[in-house]
């Protein structure tokens, strides 16, 4: 009997969920509306057209300067509002990022953990931050989760591994969803680890969500990325397939006291010397081996900034970011033009997108 | 899929030593599958660590869930805590075995709403979207 209120909240959310469904319908064509409502009929309007939340900010208690001030002086909310602005695009968003800390963001490290789900990644985390803190040093999180294509909603329980930092204010931790972004990282990550490191944290620690096989959009953001693995998630088979292997900097066997660690780490080791790659082991859950691979992380980030391999991969970072941003703009209008384009002739999507995006920029201009 | 704009982000949390966290994830994944950010923060967490991640993530609300009878001393703590950091503004909704005669209690200290076994979720999500936005 005091099964059935729970298995009725139960068939309830599952019929929420179907409002959801209708509701992003309804959401695509408000879109729509915008953007009539903005009366692009010039195609290059449109770069200056974004879907515009004013007022947003009225809505808070902090106006932009405040955010602004903030951020200087390490205060949490102001930092929590920052990334919300830039994630939710806000209007106020550019003058914010403008204003950054240029040295801040020069000198402090991304690192990237990324793996398969149920890895370690989150454990992982919580420990090098617990390292961190432990030299003293101000640590930013950004814990990535994926957003439900249905719904566009997500659930973050990355912070459940770290409470133990909750109280410290030198631990700023933030969960962010991928909103539609495939890849494993969401849009607003990069700035989001701009602003916190315009806060005076170094290293920021980007989590990816648990990636596949071909996830390893991390390894452009972060100046060092570990790839973190575990006995018994797959076969040696999964390993050689994913182009994770060849791409992160690091690979951690994590679990390394669980039966199967030698042989997994044995594995890697063939592709990683190959590279001239580590491996290392580690048991998160125990803290063993966390603070030798923050140092290997940091070395590694020493090396390639001495080298300048590290200013390298941070501008081509930035130039596919731009791109990121400017896809991520144009999405509602290229939306709303190909709900313009007359249906019934049918055409295959990809000639309609160029008749799209041939119309946009004229062979001409560039 | 929109992918524009604000969504809406809500913590869940369950403060105290109550371990019963199954009404708490079942809200969570409904305010999922309404298009909610949900930041859940996980059993045994204090008033203190519940106000504070919820700054930290700039959440439009806080939903406490307690089924062990310590609601009129918690859901207030977390409040005070919210006030002592300056984010008063957030608002915060009790939910669990709570019973009637301390629902105005609760209210009284600042809880928004309060929801019992027999609320519906439909209820839930429309109480939670009217406080954000």
């Amino acid at each position: 009997m005091r099964l059935l209120p729970l298995f009725g909240a139960f068939v309830n959310s599952r019929q929420t969920s179907d409002v959801g469904c209708r509701r992003s319908e309804d959401e695509a064509g408000d879109q729509k509306s915008d953007f009539r409502k903005y009366n692009i009929a010039d195609p290059q309007l449109i770069l200056t057209a974004q879907p515009v939340r004013q007022g947003y900010a009225l809505g808070m208690r902090m106006d932009i300067e405040q955010i602004k001030r903030g951020i200087e002086s390490k205060n949490s909310r102001a930092l929590a509002k920052a990334i919300s602005l830039v994630e939710d695009g806000a209007e106020e968003a550019d003058q914010l990022l403008a204003s950054l800390d240029a040295s801040r963001i020069e000198s402090s490290a991304v690192i990237g953990i990324t793996g398969a789900p149920g890895a370690g990644k989150s454990t992982l985390t919580d420990k090098l931050v617990a390292v961190c803190r432990e030299r003293g040093k101000r640590v930013g999180v950004i814990a990535i989760d994926p957003s439900s294509p249905i719904s566009g909603g997500a659930i973050h329980g990355d912070r459940i591994r770290m409470m133990q930092h909750a109280l410290d204010q030198d631990v700023v931790v933030r969960s962010m969803a991928t909103r539609g972004r495939l890849g494993g990282l969401c849009a607003a990550a990069g700035a989001a680890s701009r602003i916190m490191a315009s806060a005076g944290c170094d290293p920021i620690i980007i989590e990816t969500v648990g990636v596949g096989q071909s996830e390893m959009d991390i390894i452009r953001i972060a100046d060092v990325t570990a790839l973190v693995s575990a006995p018994g998630l797959g076969d040696d088979i999964q390993a050689l397939k994913a182009g994770l292997l060849e791409v992160a900097d690091l690979m951690v066997v994590n679990k390394a006291d669980k039966p199967g660690a030698e042989m997994l780490a044995m594995e890697l080791n063939e592709i990683a010397r190959a590279k001239g790659r580590q491996v290392m082991m580690t048991v998160a859950a125990q803290g063993q081996g966390v603070s030798e691979l923050l140092d290997a992380m940091l070395e590694i980030f020493e090396t390639k900034r001495a080298s300048g391999q590290r200013d390298q991969q941070r501008a081509e970072c930035r130039n596919m970011e731009v791109v990121d941003w400017g896809l991520e703009m144009l999405r509602p209008y290229l939306y709303a033009q190909s709900l313009e384009q007359d249906q019934k002739t049918g055409g295959d999507p990809r000639i309609r997108a160029k008749e799209i995006v041939d119309r946009l920029f004229p062979a001409s201009t560039w | 899929m929109a992918q524009e704009g604000k969504r809406y982000r809500i913590l869940i949390g369950k403060p105290g030593l109550d371990g019963h966290d199954r009404g708490a994830k079942c809200i969570a994944r409904a305010l999922r599958d309404n298009g909610f950010e949900v930041v859940y923060t996980g059993i045994r967490r204090t008033a203190e660590e519940i106000a504070v991640a919820a700054i930290q993530e700039d959440v439009d609300a806080v939903g406490l869930s307690s089924l062990s009878g310590a609601h009129l001393q918690l859901f207030p703590e977390v409040i005070q805590s919210l006030k002592k950091h300056d984010a008063a503004d957030i608002p915060v909704i009790g939910g669990g075995i709570i019973p009637e005669e301390d629902m105005p209690v609760l209210k009284e200290h600042g809880v928004k709403a309060v929801f019992t076994p027999g609320t519906s979720m439909d209820e839930i999500i429309a109480t939670f979207r009217g406080l954000c936005e």
